[in-house]
């Protein structure tokens, strides 16, 4: 009985995908670093990617692992355009916080 | 077995995952999230996605933190953050209550609609360790090339984009440098 009870099924794991995602939206709501809300975005980004491969698992389908490899690949797409554009805005200034690009504000 | 796989998994993955939010220096954030994509891997190889978790490691650990901790040395940002500070009133509270809120829906949808998933595609062929072949890969290799080819070769027009369009943004103009040398 117990020992039916240890074995992990999609559900465990779909509700650890969705802590990951909640802690990585907090992150991004909270954190003023433009740096650590990309890090933050990657955990949300990973915790897609666990939802998905369970569910490829849980529903024996091989294109949720195929959606996953898409996504990876735009994922780090993303973070080179990102950083490239934190890189353009933050490379004359000292502070880094997202707060600061008020300044664009006309 | 695998409940032991899963817990150190699962505590590796909200360990860093808290650790990424709450950590004040950026380079100690970058190194949690280290600890979580590691920990993401583990829970790929437990679900027979093998070819999957080394592109994690590979992709996620090796490429886009290096690339992360590169651009924290770059830009020279790597001091602490002041995190007691609250610049917007009651920020923190309500994105406490959105976080909790959002992981309750999904909680829910997920313990209440997983009744309702059933097994459909072709199934997922599991590596089988004594023969040596990587299945995985094979199977993955064939979704992708044949089903999924055009997404493929899109793709490669994306990154081409994504390398050209960072290369403009980080490069600078000859004449904006001199007026700023001034």
């Amino acid at each position: 009985m117990i020992a039916a009870l240890l074995v992990p099924t999609a559900t465990w794991y779909l509700v650890l995908s969705a802590i990951l995602f909640g802690i990585g939206t907090f992150g991004v709501l909270v954190r003023r670093n433009p740096l650590v809300m990309f890090m933050c975005i990657e955990l949300m980004l990973n915790a897609v990617n666990l939802s998905f491969v369970t569910l490829a698992r849980e529903l024996n389908d091989i294109n949720g692992q195929t959606i996953v490899f898409f996504v990876m690949v735009v994922a780090a797409a993303e973070v080179v355009v990102g950083l490239g554009i934190i890189v353009a805005i933050m490379r004359n200034r000292s502070s880094v916080t997202a707060d600061d690009l008020i300044e664009l504000n006309g | 077995m695998e409940f032991f796989v899963f817990g150190c998994a699962a505590l590796m993955i909200l360990v860093g995952a808290v650790g990424v939010i709450t950590r004040s220096h950026p380079v100690h954030a970058a190194l949690s999230l280290v600890l979580t994509l590691f920990g993401v891997a583990v829970l790929f190889v437990a679900q027979d996605a093998h070819f999957l978790a080394a592109v994690q490691v590979i992709v996620y650990a090796g490429a886009i933190v290096v690339l992360f901790l590169f651009v924290i040395m770059l830009l020279g940002v790597d001091r602490v953050e002041n995190l007691r500070t609250e610049p917007l009133t009651a920020q923190r509270p309500l994105a406490v209550i959105v976080s909790l809120g959002l992981i309750g829906i999904l909680v829910a949808a997920f313990t209440t609609g997983s009744g309702a998933l059933h097994e459909r595609g072709e199934g997922i062929i599991v590596p089988d360790l004594s023969t040596g072949t990587d299945a995985n890969t094979t199977q993955l290799a064939e979704s992708i090339f044949s089903d999924y080819v055009v997404a493929f070769e899109v793709t490669s027009v994306l990154l081409v984009v994504a390398v050209v369009g960072t290369v403009l943004l980080s490069r600078r103009i000859k004449s904006v440098e001199v007026e700023t040398s001034k």
